[in-house]
């Protein structure tokens, strides 16, 4: 009890708190239109090809700020979306194995890099490696603040083209019918997914950062019918999660965030899969029982002999 | 052409390729203002596309059209469209008001929320098709019929001139069958254009005054009376047309 007293009051505990929940609250909403638009791909994809941008944007611009690696790895990962886009137009592969070859060429790419650059032996490279499974305890306030920052513009656009984003993710010939240009929505929509991805990165790292992005939505879609509901239920299970799981890898020594925070968020969408109230497997379960006690019950009324 | 009325609706030369593939060839045609248009053609005639091509949902390789006029952008707030039903996710966490809501959003513009105004023009377009109990109700509880009506409610609030529907009529029950043909007679009595993908060959005289037969190219075209004829339906679905020889004969005529 009072190791955790004095967790909370630790100036690092706070930035490690903050941070883990602002990328817990940004994936969680984000990712509700990731899994409504069937995207969940698309997450997976940008997380692992941001390592080949963040190794690169440090060795080119030896530099650990948060902002520029955060950069190199949104611009790695965008274009790992075009080179998608760019394969599925113009060759018979289809988007599935796409997205796999992308995944596993730019994130092998990645690690051969970081390889050079930890035989290089320069000092500072040490932060990089955090970026594969994640490491809250790394994050300092310039992290915080950049996430934040980030963060606030991410939930900005968000809610400024609710209604377009909206009418995308549900019927987008007719948003087109009506004039919105969908391809432009489509790639700003796209676009925050990729930045809401990458901000998470070095907290929860590349290897499992998709995780950030679907469980929370698959978790809150199964307590609530209205997208506004489940983007901020999703929001604060991501949040929960962020901040408990960073807390537990502070406790060991050596335990890294991303799996702590995923394990989480994977028991809080379990649950959710099996107890919510309306869409819960043992609810459903428990119907489809109900409903057959009754059917034999009308079938015995039926049969029975007429006197 | 013929038509007394003025053209609301007039296509030319539009074609539109998928890959290599022609789906669309040279069609033209125009509708005047007033009729209840079916199109009808065999599966793969490019029915969907046609309506898409118009309201500039799919690019075409080549050929224009003209909506009262203008482009269809400049004329967007006179169309109404009710996609096919099976094209979006009724899973999706959203309620029927809602989605029927949806039908105001070119109305309102970038960033504007829809309020009360919307909800109440929603609530009596719901009215309209029989549906106003089920203001509330998430999407996925809906029968198919029931998700038809909705997306008819939804292109009523876009108090359009001109409405495209594609196939409403699919899979639906007899009640829905009904308020869809109400629908319709009610919309062409109040002047309106409806143009419907069609592809119940049995109930086009019933229900339409006038009906394009297609098959990639246009096979025919005008009043019912007229155009769907035998033979014309013969050269729609009989046989297999072979495509390039009817093309010299589509050029000269």
């Amino acid at each position: 009890m009072e190791r955790l007293i004095d967790l909370l009051l630790d100036y690092n505990v706070r930035n490690i708190a903050l941070g883990s929940a602002v990328l817990g609250i940004i994936s969680g909403a984000l990712g509700c239109f990731a899994v409504l638009r069937r995207q969940a791909l698309v997450g997976e994809s940008v997380a692992h090809a941001a390592l080949p941008g963040i190794v690169l944007a440090f060795m080119l611009l030896s530099t650990r700020a948060p902002l520029v690696l955060m950069l190199g790895a949104a611009l790695a990962g965008w274009l790992a979306m075009l080179s998608v886009i760019a394969i599925v137009r113009l060759t018979r592969i289809k988007d599935d194995s796409a997205f796999a070859l992308l995944l596993s060429v730019f994130f092998g790419g990645g690690l051969v890099l970081l390889t050079i650059v930890q035989k290089s032996g320069a000092a500072s490279q040490a932060g990089l490696d955090t970026y594969l499974f994640g490491q809250a305890a790394a994050l300092i306030s310039e992290d915080v603040i950049t996430m934040s920052s980030l963060g606030i513009v991410i939930l900005t656009v968000l809610l400024l083209f609710w209604k377009e984003f909206k009418l995308l993710s549900f019927d987008r010939a007719f948003g087109g019918s009506q004039g919105f240009p969908m391809l432009a929505l489509d790639i700003l929509l796209t676009a925050l997914v990729v930045m809401a991805t990458v901000v998470g990165l070095k907290a929860v790292g590349v290897v499992l950062m998709s995780a950030m992005l679907v469980a929370p939505a698959a978790a809150a879609r199964q307590w609530t019918d209205r997208l506004g509901l489940m983007v901020v239920l999703a929001g604060l299970f991501g949040a929960l999660a962020g901040v408990t799981g960073a807390f537990i890898s502070t406790l060991e020594r050596g335990l890294s965030t991303g799996p702590a925070i995923v394990v989480c968020i994977s028991l809080l969408a379990v649950f959710s899969l099996l107890f919510a109230p309306n869409r819960g497997l043992l609810r459903e379960r428990l119907q489809a029982h109900q409903n057959r006690r009754r059917l034999r019950a009308d079938l015995r009324t039926l049969q029975e002999p007429e006197v | 052409m013929m038509s007394v009325r003025p053209a609301v609706i007039d296509v030319t030369d539009l074609t539109v390729a998928y890959r290599e593939q022609p789906v669309l060839w040279d069609i033209d045609f125009t509708v005047p203002s007033g009729v209840l248009l079916a199109i009808v053609g065999p599966n793969g005639a490019g029915k969907t596309t046609l309506i898409k091509a118009i309201l500039g949902l799919v690019k075409p390789a080549a050929g224009n059209v003209l909506i009262a006029g203008k482009s269809y952008r400049e004329q967007r707030r006179l169309v109404g469209y009710v996609p096919q039903r099976g094209s979006v996710d009724w899973d999706f966490p959203t309620s029927v008001l809602d989605v029927v809501m949806m039908g105001r959003y070119g109305a309102l513009g970038w960033i504007k929320r829809p309020g009360k105004a919307e909800r109440k023009l929603a609530r009596e377009a719901l009215e309209k098709v029989g549906m106003h109990d089920f203001a509330g109700r998430q999407i996925s509880q809906l029968s198919g019929g029931q998700q038809q009506r909705v997306f008819l409610a939804r292109a009523l609030v876009q108090d359009a001139e001109i409405y495209f529907m594609d196939e409403p009529f699919q899979g639906v029950d007899a009640t829905t069958e009904r308020a869809i043909v109400a629908l319709l007679r009610d919309l062409r009595e109040r002047g309106k254009t409806v143009v419907v993908v069609h592809h119940d060959l049995s109930t086009v005289i019933d229900y339409f005054n006038w009906v394009t037969l297609l098959n990639v190219r246009r096979i025919a075209h005008g009043p019912v009376a007229e155009a769907f004829t035998p033979h014309n339906l013969a050269l729609a679905y009989g046989g297999h047309v072979a495509f390039v020889p009817q093309l010299s004969q589509q050029g000269a005529a």
